[in-house]
């Protein structure tokens, strides 16, 4: 018997549902508190959603973030935060500071002669330090940037809703958004709670989280319309246990496979993508639990329709809604 | 539908050898980029240098040399978002229609009475006339000078909106109108910004509109936005004026029909110049940087035949006059007219240096920006930072393969084998479609790429898991694997059309960063189904005819 690495057991039968309403009631407590935390504490916009101006400073000698405030102190610049960046891949010889300066007044950003007077003032400190980045976005700019933001959340969220709903039942679309609102609000939740920097990139984290989220959900819809059809008299909450069971394996495993991938991305990405990953890789834990916890009790507290010999929708032969193109793949 | 008909199995092998093909010269990136390069310069210039013909040599013409550009996070850059003040030349429009209308009203002076411009807002000409009864008729005498919008949406509408109040009658233009002089704005101003960066000679800018009035430059390989604002900023306007006055009173009253500009190198002194010009930029058919006799930095220029022509009526109607040459309301120099100059070509001289005539002869050749920009985005990403972040792009893109291919043949032995094959073709395949649609591959794009390869064997999970279980419910090994390709079919279809969705929704609202991860995403989506479904049962197949096993272990 050859070795296989094998995370899950082959035949399981958990009870998923046994403490499904604890369950539910975490996830539901969950997004309450994200809820509370964005109303309370707010979020970290990047110069994306907030305007104002970064600067990214790389310096060979080691500097003191106390000296850089005192030589920006007398710029007259508003609001100014800098933050030494520590990443495992600098060496020893590599010290990078972000210094953000907020919007100063209605042109938004800092104008040239005053990023050049930073400039100076930050080179009479460390005559060594070079400005690998600067960028900044008007105030016009950035409140566009983040309605068009939530539009194209939303507008993601009903595609994928309608998509569901012709391809299964409404049931099972609303399920599917309802683990799709659970999983961008507990990434929220967790850009709020450690303040981390929500920016443009973020959105598309979590747009491919959803992605990610979804992808998983259908896969065990799938399995669930196809074990409707099988065990006809089965009581709902047993199809269910059993097609989590039976898809339980495939969950983990690409689970893992991704991970893997954007856990590599994480260590060794670079500290400029390092929160992008991030939002991602919770995204994946989240869109796993969410599909065994959250989507499926929707659909079993729905309820579906389960006598398919009587007139309604045309009983399902497995594979048969499958493109005809692929379904005759070699 | 495990026997795969032989131009199946060709057609197969050939698409990813096809993809290799096209993947390749990016692992010669920078010979193919000095190649490209070459060729382009030779096009441009229509002869080629020493240098040009070696650097051509680099990389066979015969193959593909389609590179995956790489974006600003990664090469470095600048990057702009402009915003075009369409509303400027609402303003130009009318103020250039108040002599036309002033002569027609004139002309019925008798009906009409005195005319005289009143303030209004920018964007409108209004005029009192002397004798308010007769309105009607001034009415009609503007209206004489409106013609059709010239637009689809606009067609069969006046380009001029004329109303009339008590003695005023106000002009502006029609709505159709301001709509279709937007675009024009937008339009030329695109032309002229792509111009003037084309002219500076550097790889690959972008140039695009967005929106209705903006526009966004990235240029990679610049210094700054600093840099890129100082070459497309500036709008070069440049006119011709008769000179009414010399003074130094900053406070000088012009008169009607003037304005009081100052001197650009001597401080302190002003002009007053008549508003409307003899000639402007938009005659200039050529210029270039060159010396004048003292040997001092100047810009020769030539007119075309029109302005030729009313450049030399008015020089040889005003003979030892001064006419002045202003450059973005600025009087570059008010030389005295010697003698007619009917050859259509001058010279611009004043307080300059050679870099200075040489970017004053670009900014006259490329033409003057229709209305002023103001810019709303501005980013520079230093090159050693791009550089950063491939080096961090590739060894993190390296390790999560390695990880994700090891976990794979840990899980499936053989088959583990086959689905890691599948995932590594699939990333060249990303690499190749993407270099053949000349797509930009940015930071997140990498991270896009990464997370196909985790999710790209999702496919194949799905399909081994099932076979597994078709195993396990006692089939045939053949049987099993054939019904858990097609049993899983239809999860990895429903899978992948909805990450399609939400890719496309990226593509559709996003903007820069979100757009290129909508990219990479996308194609990644195609690519993986192609290789886990077509790829993998391909290589099952072969492997089935090759060691004809007996009994499956998964």
């Amino acid at each position: 018997m050859a070795f296989r690495l094998k995370l899950v057991p082959d035949n399981t039968s958990y009870n998923f549902f046994r403490w499904q309403w604890l369950t539910f009631g975490i996830s539901a407590l969950a997004m309450v508190v994200s809820v509370v935390l964005v109303l309370v504490m707010g979020l970290n916009f990047g110069i994306d959603f907030k305007g104002g101006t970064t600067i990214r400073t790389e310096s060979p000698t080691a500097f003191e973030v106390g000296d850089y405030r005192q030589a920006l102190n007398g710029l007259d610049l508003g609001d100014v935060s800098i933050t030494e960046v520590f990443d495992p891949s600098f060496g020893a010889s590599k010290h990078v500071a972000m210094i953000r300066i907020g919007t100063t007044d209605e042109t938004g950003s800092v104008t040239p002669e005053q990023l050049n007077e930073v400039e100076a003032a930050l080179q009479t400190v460390d005559p060594q330090v070079v400005f690998a980045a600067v960028e900044s976005v008007g105030p016009k700019v950035s409140g566009e940037l983040i309605k068009t933001a939530f539009y194209a959340v939303g507008a993601a969220t009903i595609c994928i809703m309608f998509y569901i709903w012709l391809r299964f039942e409404w049931q099972f679309a609303l399920g599917a958004v309802v683990s799709i609102v659970h999983d961008v609000l507990l990434t929220v939740g967790i850009f709020s709670l450690f303040q981390l920097k929500f920016d443009l990139t973020t959105i598309a984290a979590l747009l491919t989280t959803l992605g990610y989220s979804v992808n998983d959900t259908v896969v065990v819809f799938d399995r669930l319309r196809e074990n409707l059809i099988k065990f006809k008299t089965m009581p709902l909450i047993d199809v269910m246990n059993l097609t989590v069971n039976e898809t339980l394996s495939r969950t983990i495993m690409t689970a893992v496979t991704t991970a893997l991938a954007l856990g590599a991305m994480m260590i060794f990405g670079g500290d400029v993508i390092r929160g992008f990953v991030f939002a991602m890789l919770w995204g994946v834990f989240v869109g796993c639990y969410s599909t065994i916890y959250v989507a499926k009790n929707i659909v079993l507290w729905l309820g579906v329709k389960r006598d398919w010999s009587k007139p309604g929708p045309k009983e399902k032969t497995p594979g048969e809604d499958i493109p005809a193109a692929f379904r005759d793949a070699p | 539908m495990l026997d795969i008909p032989f131009w199946k199995r060709l057609l197969i092998l050939a698409l990813i050898g096809l993809g290799l093909l096209y993947a390749m010269p990016n692992l010669f990136y920078n010979r193919v980029e000095q190649h490209n390069d070459a060729v382009t310069a030779a096009e441009r210039n229509g002869f080629a240098t020493e240098e040009e013909t070696q650097a051509r040599a680099g990389w066979p013409d015969w193959l593909p040399s389609g590179l995956v550009n790489l974006g600003l996070d990664l090469r470095g850059g600048a990057h702009l978002l402009g915003e075009v003040h369409v509303q400027d030349v609402y303003k130009a429009r009318m103020d250039s229609l108040w002599p036309e209308l002033r002569d027609a009203l004139a002309a019925q002076r008798d009906l009409v009475g005195a005319v005289r411009r009143v303030q209004a807002p920018d964007g409108q000409l209004t005029v009192e006339i002397g004798n308010p009864e007769q309105m009607a008729k001034a009415v009609e005498i503007a209206r004489g000078l409106a013609t059709p919008v010239t637009s689809l949406t606009g067609a069969g509408q006046s380009d001029l909106a004329i109303s009339a109040s008590g003695s005023r009658l106000t002009v502006q233009l029609s709505d159709a109108e301001k709509a279709a002089t937007d675009d024009r704005t937008v339009q030329q101003s695109l032309e002229i910004i792509r111009r003037r960066i084309d002219e500076v000679g550097t790889r690959e800018p972008t140039i695009q509109r967005q929106g209705k009035d903006r526009i966004l430059i990235q240029v990679p390989g610049i210094g700054s936005a600093e840099e890129l604002k100082q070459l497309i900023g500036t709008t070069a306007k440049l006119t011709f004026n008769p000179v009414v006055n010399r003074t130094t009173d900053a406070n000088a009253r012009p008169g009607t029909g003037n304005v009081l500009l100052p001197s650009m190198d001597e401080p302190g002194v002003y002009y007053v110049i008549e508003e409307n010009p003899v000639v402007t930029g938009e005659d200039l058919t050529d210029a270039r940087p060159s010396f004048d006799q003292n040997g001092a930095p100047a810009v020769d220029f030539r007119f075309g035949p029109s302005g030729a022509k009313r450049f030399g009526a008015y020089t040889s109607a005003n003979i030892g006059q001064p006419f002045a040459i202003v450059l973005d309301n600025q009087v570059i120099s008010a030389p005295v007219i010697r003698q007619a100059i009917t050859t259509g070509s001058g010279q611009i001289s004043g307080a300059m240096d050679v870099e200075g005539s040489t970017q004053l002869a670009v900014l006259l050749r490329a033409g003057a920006l229709p209305a002023q920009m103001t810019f709303l985005e501005e980013r520079t990403i230093g090159p050693e930072l791009g550089q950063d972040s491939i080096d961090a792009g590739r060894l993190s893109s390296i390790i999560a393969t390695v990880a994700v291919v090891a976990y794979m043949v840990a899980s499936y032995g053989l088959f583990g084998v086959f689905a890691s094959v599948a995932v590594i073709v699939n990333v060249i395949l990303i690499l190749s479609v993407m270099s053949m649609m000349g797509a930009t591959l940015t930071l997140p794009g990498i991270a896009g790429i990464v997370l196909t390869v985790g999710t790209a064997v999702d496919a194949n999970v799905i399909i081994y898991e099932r076979i597994r279980e078709e195993l396990r419910a006692g089939k045939r090994m053949a049987k099993a694997i054939d019904d858990g390709f097609s049993e899983a079919m239809s999860a990895i279809i429903d899978a992948n059309v909805t990450s399609f969705i939400a890719a496309m929704v990226m593509f559709f609202l996003g903007s820069g960063p979100v757009k290129g991860f909508a990219v990479t995403l996308t194609i990644g989506l195609v690519t993986s189904v192609f290789t886990a479904i077509y790829l993998t049962r391909l290589l099952i197949v072969l492997w089935l005819e090759w060691r004809k096993p007996k009994e499956l272990i998964l």
